[in-house]
């Protein structure tokens, strides 16, 4: 069972409490109307699935509600990152090459 | 009482206190400190059960938990316990066991037949054999299958047993505790880091216990044990757990122990739980876990007697317990050694040691020859005799040119076998990190660790006394260093003896008889043997996970700590392959097997799931209603009156609610508060409809899509105010719809100024419908005109009902004219009490959801989730009106202008109705354009709802149909078994077409 660290609560709970919401920073089109069907269909199914760095969202569900981002590895489970809602990507890369992956 | 192999001194049963047991009836004798396995070695038992496929006679092979063969049953409350390792059972009075997989009994088993067809049940048998024809699976197969193979019974009865459950925090947890486990807790507890020791045998001290060979600090090591084990029992940051197995290593240092708390005791603490899960996150982990012995592969290397010798030197050291008269030692290995000078030192007659290896160390040979012990050197053993009881065996000499020569033949009563010694890796697998191959070592050893671990001593491939207890010392100050940032020096304790031994071999041994008639065992427990694993790679597996699934070696309870490492050896050299390019398989959790018990806990029973109940609840008990389970709901199904079966009763609640009224508990409702100035805007935003322009105090129906486009929920939803919306979801869909408002709400337009407030348990709510529903409700509602013209059809007010505040909606479910009156929980029955004696005075009935359902119906009001499935769009379901052309965006718009979306030919809701208006569908059935289709036909459709109409007198479906909306009128069918029921295409609403009936 993960432990993880929310950025509101600013302390470490058990994986019980959250709801893991999937990958992150995927922005909902602004003018759904201008965008293409690729485009809508992009932002509707296609993830990029990572073995390896990847941001996600996260829900402390059963704690204060608010969703966050965390970039956690997914083959090890470690979490190199959590960050608020809003603010803005990590650069992966970095972040991977920091934690020696 | 007589243990004819009992030895006279020594061993670490209390030799005072006698206990009975029985096995298989019969009664024995044992000591306290015995387990079942070396009680019954001591009484010269070693046949104690038979084997999973072929049913051959099987004795105990090891002494710890990874015994494969001694599986016993053992009865407790009148009940048993089924597949229990005789090696880790302790013996306690009055113990009552069983052996399994044999019948009539352990001595004359007719299963045993197996084993001479044995040709017919090759690797892969289940695969090649049981396909055909399809009606034998279940009624042929599987049950000769489960009857003829397997291992023991379940229990009969409901598990008796209560199981504890705690979460531990700590610095640093040690998993297994041999010299190198209580090293590194000595090491780790001095510097104040909180530890948990645990081991899942009854004693700390794993190899200590029956080293007799060297000396810790110049004392016997089960002394410096007692000491050690002592010293940390005093301190305060240390947590000692005997009879506790670290079965589990999870993400992010999260590791499931099982503390075994009662089993062991002949008259337990009722108070007390059998099994204990402790759920333990810990900074830092130390696998101290340590190796065990491997099997060595030499036909018929499996009958009773034959024992690892390490374990023939437990029995002798730890329990006093001689595994024969008569030894025969056979190794490649120099450990194996040790176990034949200690069994000739307690004057057991050592007949021989047989060494795969042509020259054994010399020191080793000097010792044996000081005892007088015959050695063979470059031998093997290429049978063995004896059915239920080992009694002699085969030698063989290895030749030079790679041949085997027979060497003769050696009577004995036990065989001690070491192949070397695999490395437990098991928790280390679990914790995700990958094993390397130790060419030294011959054994895969731990790599790099990916979780916050290290292993230490033998379970790092590292053996002798010194080398482990040093090893130790610094995993344990080492983890505590990087668990706390504190360290103490210890004094280190000195051993002598104990030296690491060399040697070791893998794979199947080469023998001069025919390799197609002989069974060289891999995998005890599964019946895997030498052939069936080269069999499966003359078959193509190529994989060692698909050798693995073929043959079935390495998935028996033991997860192939026994077999894996020869297993491997064996396919290696069937695939011409390098050991380590053929690969380990992944070890998982549990590392020994666990009882659902302790995976469940206290969540049994009542204590399963959480049941909601209404407030209506006792009520409906008191009335004899049926209820009906909705997710974790329990709602009033319906009402049977003088012994109505369901379809009367759910006739009658129709018809009353459509001439004089009905009451229905519609507090399951899901119910979100929608407040700010921006409530109207974020609606706008989530579901199809229009909000902007509703005026307060009027309702509207909200249909819910995804941003894909389809039906996700619907309800009504009220506005009490400008910046107050009553939101109400269906019953199972409350809490996705709340969520998924707070996600888009934080996440896509966290410029809105709006608060949502989940309300559903805030509110009871009492449906009242039907055309007498005003009347019912009037002389307790005060505060408004509940008039038509100043409440017409969806509308909403708040209100008092008998004085307590209430928010009043006219809508309804059923077509009738229909109020919903909310009010705070604590007053729901007393609600619920007026209103049912209100309805009585009126001819009315309280109508339960099998009524609702079929009110509902006859007006073609869809249920989400019935109606729709996930792939339903509001065209698809008729329902366009409910969407909000002019708006600028909601969540599904851009989805619905997908062109699949817009496609001619997708299934759309409509309704059915049979030309024999007595039939009734079957929900699920499927719809068809053609009466009697060909076999593989595709559907036209299916059948979403379909009830009987007391309204109508006929019967009534709807249905999700290919491009329905314009088939209006055209003939369908709906083939079932007993022929083919042919349908009309209509509109979805059967009764009251113009909606006359609401608006009065």
């Amino acid at each position: 069972m993960l432990l993880i660290y929310c950025p509101y609560c600013e302390i470490e709970r058990a994986e019980t409490e959250f709801r893991c919401g999937g990958e992150a920073h995927i922005a909902r089109p602004s003018d759904p109307e201008k965008t293409t069907d690729d485009d809508w269909v992009e932002f509707l199914y296609m993830r990029s699935n990572t073995k390896g760095i990847a941001a996600e969202r996260w829900r402390h569900i059963h704690g204060c509600g608010r969703f966050f981002n965390a970039v956690r590895d997914t083959v090890s489970d470690e979490f190199l990152k959590i960050y608020k809602t809003g603010e803005a990507k990590p650069d992966l890369e970095a972040l991977a090459r920091e934690a020696g992956k | 009482m007589s243990q004819p192999f009992r030895t006279e001194k020594g061993g670490r049963i209390d030799r005072a206190e006698e206990l009975t047991f029985t096995f298989d009836g019969e009664e024995l004798h044992g000591h306290a400190g015995d387990t079942l396995a070396s009680a019954l070695l001591a009484n010269g038992v070693h046949l104690v059960g038979r084997s999973f496929k072929y049913h051959r006679p099987r004795g105990i092979l090891t002494a710890g938990s990874e015994e494969p063969n001694a599986l016993v049953g053992v009865y407790r409350k009148d009940d048993q316990t089924p597949n229990l390792r005789a090696t880790q059972v302790e013996l306690y009075d009055g113990l009552k066991a069983i052996s399994q997989n044999r019948f009539p009994s352990l001595g004359f088993d007719v299963g045993a037949v197996n084993d001479l067809l044995s040709p017919l049940f090759p690797a892969g048998f289940y695969y090649k054999t049981f396909m055909w024809p399809k009606s034998f699976w279940d009624r042929v197969y599987e049950p000769i299958i489960r009857a003829a193979a397997g291992l023991g019974k379940p229990p009969k009865n409901p598990d008796h047993d209560s199981y504890g459950n705690l979460y531990a925090h700590c610095d640093v947890l040690i998993a297994g505790s041999g010299p190198s486990g209580l090293a590194a807790a000595l090491a780790a507890a001095e510097t104040g880091a909180k530890v948990i020791l645990c081991d899942e045998q009854a004693e700390f001290g794993g190899s200590l216990l029956s080293e007799s060979s060297a000396t810790i600090d110049g004392k016997d090591p089960a002394v410096w044990v007692a000491e050690a084990i002592a010293r940390l029992g005093a301190m305060d940051n240390v947590t000692l757990l005997p009879r506790t197995t670290a079965f589990g290593y999870f993400a992010h240092n999260f590791v499931a122990l099982a503390e075994r708390v009662t089993e062991h005791l002949a008259d337990p603490d009722p108070r007390l739980p059998r099994e204990r899960l402790w759920q333990v996150r810990a900074k830092e982990v130390v696998i101290a876990a340590g190796a065990i012995e491997r099997p060595m592969v030499f036909p018929e290397n499996d009958r009773p007697g034959i024992l690892l010798a390490d374990a023939g030197r437990t029995y002798l050291n730890r329990y006093g317990v001689k595994v024969g008269h008569k030894v025969l030692v056979a190794t490649a290995c120099d450990s194996a050694w040790q176990a034949a000078f200690d069994l000739a030192d307690h004057g057991v007659e050592v007949v021989g040691i047989i060494d795969l290896r042509e020259s054994p160390p010399e020191s080793l040979v000097a010792i044996a020859a000081a005892r007088g012990i015959r050695v063979e050197a470059g031998c093997v053993i290429t049978s063995t005799l004896g059915r239920k009881r080992i009694k002699a065996a085969l030698l063989g000499r290895l030749m030079t040119s790679g041949q085997v020569a027979s060497g003769g033949q050696i009577e004995c009563d036990a065989l001690l076998m070491s192949g070397g010694w695999t490395p437990t890796v098991s928790l280390f697998s679990q914790s995700r990190g990958k094993v390397v191959w130790d060419a030294e070592a011959g054994a895969f050893v731990p790599g790099k660790s990916v979780q916050k671990e290290r292993s230490t001593g033998a379970a790092n491939g590292l053996y002798g006394l010194q080398a482990s207890l040093a090893d130790g010392y610094a995993a344990g100050e080492g983890a505590a260093r990087a668990a706390t940032g504190k360290s103490a020096t210890i004094t280190h304790s000195r051993t002598s003896g104990g030296e690491a031994g060399s040697g070791g071999t893998l794979g199947a041994l080469p023998h001069d008889r025919n390799a197609s008639r002989v069974k060289a065992f891999v995998d005890y427990q599964n019946d895997v043997t030498a052939k069936d694993v080269k069999l499966a790679v003359r078959e193509g597996m190529q994989s060692i996970e698909h050798i693995k699934r073929y043959t079935t070696t390495g998935m028996a309870t033991d997860q192939g700590r026994l077999s894996n490492m020869n297993a491997l050896q064996i396919a290696s050299g069937a695939l011409d392959k390098p050991l380590t390019d053929v690969g380990l398989t992944t070890f998982r959790q549990p590392f020994t097997p666990t009882t659902f018990g302790l995976f469940a806990g206290v969540s049994r029973g009542d204590f399963f799931d959480p049941v909601r109940k209404t407030p209506s609840h006792d009520w409906v008990v008191a009335k004899g209603g049926l209820f009906e389970d909705v997710g974790q709901w329990k709602r009033a199904w319906y009402f049977p009156e003088n012994g109505e079966d369901m379809h009367a009763a759910v006739e009658r609640e129709c018809r009353t609610v459509r001439k004089s009224v009905g009451l229905f508990d519609a507090s399951t409702l899901g119910k979100i508060e929608v407040v700010g100035p921006d409530a109207a805007e974020f609606l706008e935003r989530m579901y199809t409809n229009p909000w902007k322009k509703l005026a307060p105090g009027r309702c509207r129906y909200g249909l819910l899509l995804n941003d894909a486009g389809f039906i996700t929920d619907d309800g009504v939803i009220g506005r009490l105010a400008d910046d107050r919306f009553h939101v109400t979801t269906t019953t199972g869909g409350a809490p996705s719809v709340f969520a998924t408002m707070e996600d888009y709400l934080q996440t896509e337009w966290p410029d809105l100024d709006v608060w949502i407030t989940s309300t559903t348990d805030q509110y009871a709510v009492a449906a009242v419908q039907g055309p007498k529903a005003r009347e019912v409700i009037a002389p307790f509602i005060e505060g408004i005109d509940l008039s038509a013209e100043a409440l017409p059809h969806m509308s909403v007010r708040e209100a008092t009902f008998c004085g307590v505040p209430c928010r009043l909606f006219r809508i309804s479910f059923t077509g009738e004219l229909g109020f919903e009156i909310n009010v705070s929980r604590r007053h729901g029955k007393m609600m619920w009490d007026t209103l049912a004696g209100e309805i009585a005075k009126h001819d009315g009935v309280a109508y339960g959801t099998e009524a609702m359902h079929v009110l509902r119906a006859e007006k073609g009001y869809i249920i989400i989730g019935q109606d729709t499935d996930g792939t339903v769009t509001p065209q698809d379901a008729g329902m366009t009106w409910a969407i909000g052309k002019k708006k600028f965006d909601f969540v599904g718009k851009r989805g619905l202008e997908r062109p699949d979306l817009k496609a001619e030919n997708r299934k759309q809701l409509v309704g059915l109705l049979t030309k024999d208006p007595k039939i009734k569908l079957e929900e699920g059935a499927q719809v068809t354009t053609l009466e009697n289709p060909a076999t593989g036909t595709p559907a036209e459709g299916h059948v979403t709802s379909s009830y009987f109409s007391p309204a109508l007198d006929r019967s009534i479906a709807l249905a999700i149909v290919k491009n329905g909306h314009a088939l209006e009128g055209k003939a369908l069918y709906v083939p079932m078994p007993e022929g083919s029921i042919p349908v009309e295409v209509t509109g979805t609403v059967f009764y009251d077409k113009e909606g006359a009936r609401l608006d009065v």
